[in-house]
C-alpha cells in the first residue's frame, strides 16, 4: 500500500569520521502519510541496495521513542518539526508533497560523526560512569517501603529520569552544551533520600567529566528544552547549578 | 536415557533455594580477582548480572550491538514489574505468585525455578528503589500498585508507561559505576558472533567491531549469554528493530540445546499494521486492560462510528466468555479471543483486523471519584469526562501519546483499536537451576532462556525475571561452576580454538559478500515473518506446520543464492549485520515449526487448531507433554529432541480457566 507523496532529501553522506562529508540529494516518490520518517528511510534505503549502491547509515532501535537511538538533524531541528518527539515517533503526514527536507547528524564536537547519520555519544556514557548513580552494592537494600517519599518529589524525580540520552539537547545548542542531560540525571538523583550522602561528589566529577569531554558551556538559551523529546525541564539545570555551587563551596572547606 | 539434569535442589520446595545458597561453594575474594567473565548483552539481565558479578570481584566484560548499554530492548518495557510484597494486604504471598506463574504457563514450567523467583522478587523491588528508580507512588510516600492480567492481586509495580526504562536505567547506573571503577570493561556497538569452546567449555566469543568491522577475541572462564528474545523472526514484532537470536543460534550450533523454541507470546493489544511499508508493530501495555473495556460490534461487518453504536449493540467478549478474570485474562487467551472474534467477521477499522479497547467507562468512573473529592455535587458529563481524562493521563498518558502519534487518532475521543502481535518468546536456551546451557560454562539469563514462563508468560514477570537472574540467582549459582576453575590461568587468545573460531566467522562474512545476488535481507526477511505469522503463529495445525517448513528451507535456498549485501566487511555496515541475523532466523524458524509440529497439544501460546475444547479452549495433554523439549543440533539443519519431565509436587496440576 504506497501513498502518493514525492519529495526531494538532501542527506549528509559521510563514509566514515575521517572522510570529508556532504549532502547528496535523493527523490523519494509514492510516501504514504502513515509511514513514519524511519520507514520513509527504509524505502530508500531498499532501492539504494536494488540499484546497488550502499545504503544510508542511520541510528535506530526501538522505533516507539524510547531507546534514543534515533538522532537525525531534519530541517534545522534535531529530531523534525514536531515538539515532544524522536525521529522515528515523526510520521510523513507531517510533511506535503513535494517538499525538500534536509537530513543531517547531531553536529557537535564530543559526538564525532561515525558514518552518514550516525554520531558516536558515548560521551554521555563517561558522563554517568563519573558520578551518575548511587552507590549501593546488590543485596543491601532495605525493605523499599521503608522509607516513604513524597509523591511530589517522586514524580519530579521520575520526570528527569524520563531522559532517554538522545543528545537532541547537545545538537540543539549553539555551544553544545549537555547541561540539559547531565542536569536532568542529577535532579533525578538528588530529589531522592537515596541520593542524599553522595550529592556532592555526584555533581562535582559528573561536571567534571562534561567539561573533559568537551561539551560547550550553557547560556540559558533554553533552545535545549525546547528541543528535548521528553520534556526535560530547564529547572533542572538550575537545580543543578544550586548543587555545583553548594558542593563547590562545600568542598573548598 | 535422558541427557538433561536440571540440577534442582532437595527438600521441600519453600527451602530449596536457601539451602543451596548455603552450601554451594564459594570463590575466595582474591581468585574472584582472576576470574574473567564475558557477559553478552546489556538489558536487565546482562547489565544486572555485570554490575553483580563486579561488586563481588569478578574481572567482566560487556558486549552490546546498541550505542550504549542503556539502550537495551529491556529499555522499551512499559507496564511493570511483579513482586510478592502484599504491600496491598490482597493476599499476596510468594505461593501465590508461584502458584499464578505456573497455572499463567500452562503448567510448562519448572516448580523450583518459579519459586526462586517468587522468592527474591521481594528483593528486586529493594533493590531498585536504593538505586534511586522512581517508581509510582501514593500520597502517603509509599509505592503503588496496579494489577496485570492472569492475577486476582495487585503486586505490579510501575513508573507511568517506562517501567523498563527506569529499571534499565538502575541496572545500567550501577554498571557504569562498576565501569568507572574500572571493575567492567565495555564494548559498545560490538556484535559477538560466535562461542569460543575449549575442551568441551565455553572460553570465550569471537565479536566484531561493527565500527570498523573487525573480529576480536574475547577470553573469559566463563561466558553469559543475555542476549534477549527472538521474536523478529516473526519480522513484525514488538520488539526493536536489532533485537535478535544470533548469539543463542550459534550457541546452539555449538550444542547448547534449545528449549520449547515454539513457545511464543502473542500480545493482545497491538496497534494494528496500517501497510506494507511496516517495519514493527507497537504495544500498548497491558496495564491499559485494568480501566480499558475490549469490546467488538455485536454486528457483523458493522460501519458504524464506535460512539454511535449503543451499548446493548456491544459485545464485551472477555467480561462474557470469563467473568472471573473479564478484561484481564492472560495474554494467550485474550490474544486468541480477539482473533476469534474478527475471524467471525466482527472486526473493525479498514482492515477489520482490530478490536475496540475503551476507557470511557472508567474514565467516567475516576471522574465521579474525583467530583465527589473535589465536593463537586452534580457535576455534569463534561466535567466528570474532564476530571476522569486527568487521572487516565496521569496513569497512562504517554501510552495515550504513543497511539495519536502513530496512528493520527485520538484515543480519548475515540476507543484504540488494538490487534495481537508477536511479543516475547518463552523459548530459548534450555538450563539448568543454576542457568546453566548444557554447554559447561555456558549460561543464559533473561529472555533468551527457557526457564521460568512455561508456555505462557505472565504480564509484569519478564523485568522480574532478568532482574531476578542477574542481581539474584547468577551471583550465587556460578560459584558452582567457577570455584572449580580457580587454577585455569586465563587462556591466550592465541590459541588454536580461537583462531578457529575467528577463521569461520570470518568465512561466513565472505559467504554473505560472495553470493552477489539481486535481493536486499529484508526481503528474506519479510517472507521468512509472513510464513511464521500465518503457519506458526496465534493458530497452528499440522498440515500449515509442515508447509511452513518446506516454505522455509526453499526460502533459505534462495536466500545463499539471492541475496545481495552492500558495502564492505571493514566499515560500519548495517545491511551485513541483518544478513548474519536474518541467516539465523532462517534456521530457528524452522526448528520452531518442527517443535510445534511435534507438540500435538495445546497450551498456553501454542494453540494446536486439531486440540481445544468444545468451547475453543487450549486442550491440554498431561499425559503425553509434560514435558520440556530440549533440542540438540545434528548438523546440518537436523535436530534430535530430548525430554525433561516436568513433576508437580505442591501443585495440583488441572485444567486452566479464568472463568
Ligand atoms: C514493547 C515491550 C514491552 C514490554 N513490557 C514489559 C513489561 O511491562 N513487563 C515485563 O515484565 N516485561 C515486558 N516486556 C518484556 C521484557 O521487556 C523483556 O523480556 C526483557 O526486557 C528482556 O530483557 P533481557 O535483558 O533478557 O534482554 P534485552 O533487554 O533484549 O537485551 C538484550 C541485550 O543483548 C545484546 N545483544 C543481543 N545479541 C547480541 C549479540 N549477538 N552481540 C552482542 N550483544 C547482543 C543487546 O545489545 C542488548 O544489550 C516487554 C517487551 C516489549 C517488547
Ligand atoms: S535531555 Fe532531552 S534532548 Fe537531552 S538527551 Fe535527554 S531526552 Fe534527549
Ligand atoms: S529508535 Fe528508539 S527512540 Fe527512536
Amino acid at each position: 500500500m504506497s501513498g502518493n507523496m514525492n519529495l526531494t532529501l538532501k542527506v549528509w553522506r559521510q563514509k566514515n569520521s575521517n572522510a570529508k562529508g556532504e549532502l547528496v540529494d535523493f527523490k523519494v516518490n509514492d510516501i504514504s502519510p502513515d509511514m513514519s520518517f524511519l520507514e520513509m528511510f527504509d524505502v530508500l534505503n531498499e532501492r539504494l541496495v536494488s540499484e546497488n549502491t550502499d545504503p544510508i547509515a542511520f541510528d535506530h532501535d526501538c522505533r516507539e521513542g524510547i531507546c534514543g537511538m534515533c538522532s537525525m538533524f531534519i530541517d534545522g531541528r534535531p529530531h523534525g518539526p514536531k515538539d515532544g518527539i524522536t525521529t522515528c515517533q515523526l510520521h510523513m503526514r507531517s510533511f506535503k508533497d513535494g517538499d525538500t527536507i534536509t537530513v543531517e547528524p547531531w553536529r557537535a564536537q564530543a559526538f564525532p560523526v561515525i558514518k552518514d547519520l550516525v554520531v558516536d555519544r558515548t560521551a554521555f556514557d563517561r558522563i554517568i560512569a563519573a558520578g551518575g548513580y548511587i552507590s549501593v552494592n546488590t543485596g543491601n537494600a532495605q525493605d523499599a517501603n521503608c522509607l516513604p517519599i513524597s509523591k511530589d518529589n517522586a514524580d519530579e524525580s521520575f520526570a528527569a529520569a524520563a531522559c532517554i540520552g538522545c543528545g537532541a539537547c547537545v545538537a540543539t545548542c549553539k555551544n553544545a552544551s549537555a547541561m540539559l542531560f547531565v542536569s536532568a540525571k542529577v535532579s533525578q538523583l538528588a530529589l531522592l533520600p537515596q541520593g542524599e550522602p553522595e550529592k556532592q561528589s555526584r555533581v562535582l566529577n559528573m561536571v567534571a567529566q562534561m567539561d573533559a569531554e568537551g561539551f560547550g558551556s550553557c547560556t540559558n538559551t533554553g533552545a535545549c528544552e525546547a528541543e528535548c523529546p521528553k520534556g526535560i525541564s530547564l529547572s533542572n539545570i538550575a537545580r543543578m547549578n544550586r548543587e555545583y555551587l553548594g558542593a563547590q563551596f562545600c568542598s573548598e572547606k | 536415557m535422558s541427557k538433561l539434569d536440571a540440577k534442582i535442589p532437595e527438600g521441600q520446595l519453600e527451602t530449596k533455594w536457601t539451602k543451596y545458597k548455603s552450601s554451594v561453594p564459594l570463590v575466595n575474594p582474591s581468585n574472584k580477582r582472576n576470574l574473567e567473565i564475558v557477559i553478552v548483552g546489556s538489558g536487565l539481565a546482562g547489565a544486572s548480572a555485570a554490575a553483580a558479578l563486579a561488586e563481588l570481584g569478578y574481572k567482566v566484560k560487556v558486549f552490546c550491538f546498541q550505542d550504549s548499554p542503556r539502550r537495551a530492548h529491556s529499555i522499551a518495557a512499559q507496564g511493570g514489574i511483579n513482586a510478592a510484597k502484599n504491600y496491598q494486604n490482597d493476599g499476596d504471598s510468594i505461593y501465590r505468585l508461584f502458584y499464578d506463574t505456573i497455572k499463567g504457563g500452562d503448567y510448562r514450567a519448572r516448580e523450583g525455578n518459579v519459586h526462586r523467583l517468587s522468592e527474591v522478587s521481594g528483593n528486586i523491588i529493594d533493590q531498585c528503589v536504593a538505586q534511586g528508580v522512581p517508581f509510582a507512588r501514593e500520597y502517603g510516600g509509599l509505592l503503588s500498585n496496579r494489577s496485570f492480567g492472569g492475577t486476582q492481586v495487585q503486586r505490579t509495580f510501575y513508573a507511568a508507561g517506562q517501567t523498563g526504562q527506569q529499571l534499565l536505567l538502575g541496572a545500567y547506573s550501577a554498571l557504569e559505576r562498576q565501569i568507572g571503577m574500572g571493575a567492567v570493561e565495555m564494548f559498545n556497538r560490538h556484535e559477538m558472533l560466535e562461542v569460543v569452546m575449549i575442551d568441551g567449555k565455553a572460553r570465550g566469543i569471537i565479536a566484531r567491531d561493527l565500527i570498523t568491522g573487525k573480529l576480536e577475541r574475547h577470553f573469559g572462564h566463563a561466558v553469559l549469554l543475555c542476549t534477549g528474545g527472538y521474536g523478529n523472526v516473526f519480522y513484525l514484532s514488538t520488539n526493536a528493530m536489532g533485537s535478535n537470536a544470533t548469539a543463542v543460534w550459534k550457541a546452539h550450533k555449538q550444542g547448547a540445546f534449545f528449549g520449547n523454541p515454539c513457545f511464543t507470546q502473542i500480545h493482545p493489544t497491538c496497534i494494528p499494521v496500517s501497510g506494507d511499508h511496516q517495519s514493527k508493530l507497537t504495544l500498548m501495555s497491558e496495564s491499559l486492560r485494568n480501566d480499558g473495556r475490549i469490546w467488538v460490534p455485536k454486528k457483523k461487518d458493522e460501519t458504524r462510528k464506535a460512539v454511535d453504536i449503543p451499548e446493548e449493540e456491544r459485545d464485551y467478549y472477555l467480561e462474557r466468555r470469563y467473568p472471573a478474570f473479564g478484561n484481564l485474562v492472560p495474554r494467550d487467551v485474550a490474544s486468541r479471543a480477539a482473533k476469534e472474534r474478527c475471524d467471525a467477521g466482527h472486526g473493525v477499522g479498514t482492515s477489520r483486523m482490530a478490536v475496540y479497547l475503551d476507557f470511557t467507562f472508567n474514565m467516567d468512573r475516576y471522574g465521579k471519584i474525583e467530583a465527589t473529592k473535589k465536593g463537586i455535587h452534580n457535576a455534569d458529563a463534561a466535567t466528570i469526562r474532564a476530571l476522569g481524562k486527568d487521572v487516565i493521563t496521569e496513569k497512562y498518558g504517554n501510552l495515550f501519546d504513543m497511539y495519536k502519534q502513530i496512528t493520527g487518532e485520538d484515543p480519548y475521543q475515540m476507543p484504540m483499536r488494538i490487534y495481537p502481535a508477536v511479543h516475547y518468546t518463552m523459548g530459548g536456551l534450555w538450563v539448568d537451576y543454576n542457568l546453566m546451557t548444557t554447554i559447561p560454562g555456558l549460561y543464559a539469563l533473561g529472555e533468551a532462556n527457557f526457564s521460568d514462563h512455561g508456555a505462557n508468560r505472565l504480564g509484569a514477570s519478564a523485568l522480574m525475571q532478568g532482574l531476578a537472574d542477574g542481581y539474584f540467582v547468577i551471583p550465587y549459582t556460578i560459584g558452582s561452576y567457577l570455584s572449580k576453575e580457580i587454577s585455569v590461568k586465563s587462556i591466550p587468545t592465541s590459541h588454536e580454538a580461537f583462531v578457529a573460531a575467528e577463521n569461520k566467522v570470518q568465512n561466513d562474512i565472505d559467504k554473505f559478500f560472495n553470493i552477489k545476488g539481486t535481493k536486499s535481507v529484508d526481503h528474506f526477511h519479510k517472507r521468512l515473518g509472513k510464513i511464521m505469522w500465518e503457519k506458526c503463529g496465534m493458530a497452528r495445525n499440522e498440515k500449515g506446520l509442515k508447509e511452513a517448513i518446506e516454505e522455509i528451507r526453499a526460502l533459505r535456498a534462495e536466500f545463499w543464492k539471492d541475496l545481495r549485501v552492500t558495502g564492505e566487511a571493514n566499515e560500519f555496515n548495517p545491511e551485513l549485520e541483518k544478513a548474519g541475523r536474518v541467516a539465523d532466523f532462517l534456521e530457528l524458524g524452522e526448528l520452531m515449526c518442527k517443535d510445534a509440529l511435534n507438540r500435538n497439544e495445546s497450551c498456553g501460546g501454542h494453540f494446536r487448531e486439531e486440540y481445544q475444547t468444545e468451547e475453543g479452549e487450549a486442550n491440554r495433554d498431561d499425559d503425553n507433554f509434560a514435558f520440556v523439549a530440549a533440542w540438540e543440533y545434528k548438523g546440518d539443519n537436523n535436530f534430535e529432541m530430548h525430554k525433561e519431565e516436568l513433576k508437580y509436587e505442591n501443585i495440583k496440576i488441572a485444567q486452566r480457566s479464568y472463568k
